[in-house]
């Protein structure tokens, strides 16, 4: 008897928020897709059926190209370089170092603090402005006679998206060092220790033994750092504001859609955004609950 | 022996570089925000303040006051609400499995992944037409996008703990509210603190919610420095306090809580 009361309230307490969800994720997913296949631009809602000439458009706009080679750039950059300094950082953290704590508190601190305000500072940092004027890193660089480093950072044509990628990891490569932190403590010291004795050296230890083993951190922190770098937005914002040359699909999304009231186009570019992210999120939710289960 | 530990300490070197890097926004916010404004320029930018002024803070802080206190205004309510209703959440998922929960629990995961940019529109038209507009829209956008974030902490949390615990209380007759209320509610203040955090950093540091949810009047910090810094009037000194002003209380909370803040964050790529 009271058993099936409980089940009753259990539906009644959790059913709020499950629905909340549905209607908020995926009804409203759904109506995105409505809104993406329809006429709609104009302040008005048009729901006439466009069938799906919102994407072809998107396909065949310069602007759109633009956006994925300034995303794929900007990925490459990003991934890579949280990857390769996150893992390094997590390394020299993991030989048992005084201050250690320290340290890793410090490499983390950026995760803190809003997109916004990380590219407001970085805007002045990355200032582009030469001679006089010039400030900034560059004015850093020629302080101390770096000349040949000052450059014009998120300004350079082709390959501006590289210097927002910069700032980009500065802000997540502690996290990355987080997560191969607690990849490297879960790995048992006999490992190690077994590996010195058969005479194996540091580098060979960490190229044979530690790698693979991280593999499985590797691959997440790879999922979680691209499916970010795909939803890039705030600190392309605030570093640049709308210029054309550092637009991502992000960026034209909302501007087609608040801006130039062409929802049916925002619409698309949303669509199309969920989707890249899901090809990669949608496998790693499987992996990880099935991994979940089978402990 | 001796030979490796004094290889080791050569580490130091890379680590104290590394350290300058990750300090160099924040030297900078600082010292500027603490220069009197005839100090101000910028081919002195990366020089010492030549004592102590508060110019461009209290500058800063008129002009950002208001949103300072709307992001308070909306976060505070929207980091509880969205904190207990995980809780619960959790709580029911993780102990009584109804039919169909396990199928209900990755797509309510997938949904702290998406790309908001997919369902923005519909949520705008949503607010406009129930008439939640301004920062209670903002705040229930975040309490319901949270929603999957917090419930998963607590689930991960709560299956984690021994069946028999349970049971025993079940054997004795407890409810299942009673259950929640006496056996587990006093031992969840950790992952409270993890949420809470968690909830109130990304609320507070959020951007593309707000700027597409309230206007000139009600914008949270995010979207009001971010104008600041977008206007050719306002100098870039002010902007440098402003944006130390907007990081403050997060970072306060990191500072004090971080351990905390990093089991939020492994929580939130499924790794807590």
């Amino acid at each position: 008897m009271s058993k099936d009361k409980d089940r009753v309230l259990n539906i009644i307490l959790v059913s709020p928020s499950i629905l909340a969800v549905l209607i908020f994720v995926y009804g409203f997913i759904a109506w995105s897709v409505r809104v993406s296949l329809s006429r709609w631009k104009g302040l008005t809602p048009d729901y006439t059926w466009n069938r799906f000439n919102n994407y072809i458009e998107l396909f065949q706009d310069l602007r759109f190209a633009v956006d994925v080679r300034n995303t794929l750039i900007f990925t490459g950059v990003f991934v890579i370089g949280s990857l390769l300094l996150g893992f390094l950082l997590a390394v020299m953290l993991d030989q048992g170092l005084r201050g250690e704590g320290f340290f890793r508190s410090l490499f983390l601190f950026p995760m803190a603090i809003s997109y916004i305000v990380t590219g407001v500072v970085w805007r002045w940092l990355m200032n582009p402005a030469m001679g006089s004027r010039m400030s900034g890193f560059n004015l850093l660089f020629a302080n101390l006679g770096l000349d040949s480093l000052v450059n014009a950072w998120h300004t350079t044509p082709q390959w501006g998206m590289a210097a927002i990628a910069l700032a980009a990891i500065w802000q997540m490569s502690g996290y990355t060092m987080a997560l191969y932190l607690a990849g490297l403590r879960a790995i048992p010291q006999e490992l190690k220790e077994a590996a010195r004795i058969d005479g194996a050296s540091e580098v060979q230890i960490y190229r044979h033994i530690m790698i693979p083993l991280l593999s499985p951190v590797t691959l997440s922190a790879l999922i979680i750092l691209g499916h970010m770098s795909l939803k890039v937005f705030d600190l392309i914002v605030a570093i640049a504001g709308k210029q054309l040359a550092l637009d991502v699909p992000a960026i034209y999304m909302w501007q087609a859609t608040f801006d130039g009231q062409f929802y049916g186009r925002g619409a698309a570019i949303g669509i199309l955004l969920l989707l890249s992210v899901a090809v990669l999120i949608v496998p790693y939710i499987r992996y990880t609950l099935r991994t979940e289960t089978e402990q | 022996m001796k030979s490796l530990r004094f290889s080791k300490n050569w580490l130091y070197i890379p680590l104290v570089g590394m350290a300058i890097f990750y300090l160099i926004p924040m030297y900078v916010m600082l010292i500027t925000g603490f220069k009197a404004f005839d100090e101000i320029d910028l081919k002195t930018m990366w020089d010492l303040p030549r004592g102590i002024a508060f110019d461009n803070y209290v500058e800063a802080f008129s002009k950002l006051s208001p949103s300072l206190w709307n992001s308070f205004a909306m976060v505070i309510p929207a980091t509880l609400i969205s904190s207990a209703l995980g809780s619960l959440n959790g709580f029911i998922l993780a102990k009584w499995k109804f039919r169909g929960s396990d199928v209900i629990f990755p797509f309510i995961l997938f949904g702290m992944f998406i790309p908001y940019q997919s369902i923005l529109i519909p949520l705008v038209q949503f607010m406009n037409a129930a008439g939640i507009t301004g920062l209670p829209g903002l705040a229930m956008a975040h309490i319901i996008y949270g929603i999957p974030i917090t419930t998963l902490t607590f689930r991960n949390y709560y299956a984690s703990l021994p069946q028999e615990l349970l049971e025993a209380a079940k054997m004795d007759g407890a409810s299942m509210l009673g259950i929640y209320r006496y056996i587990l509610l006093p031992i969840s203040l950790p992952s409270f603190v993890v949420v809470l955090i968690w909830q109130f950093t990304s609320a507070w540091n959020d951007f593309l919610f707000a700027v597409v949810l309230t206007g000139n009047t009600d914008w949270p910090i995010t979207v009001a420095l971010n104008n600041m810094a977008g206007s050719q009037i306002i100098a870039w000194n002010v902007q440098m306090a402003g944006s130390l002003l907007a990081a403050l209380p997060t970072l306060l909370v990191y500072i004090f809580l971080g351990r905390y803040f990093l089991r939020g964050l492994l929580a939130g790529s499924l790794k807590g």
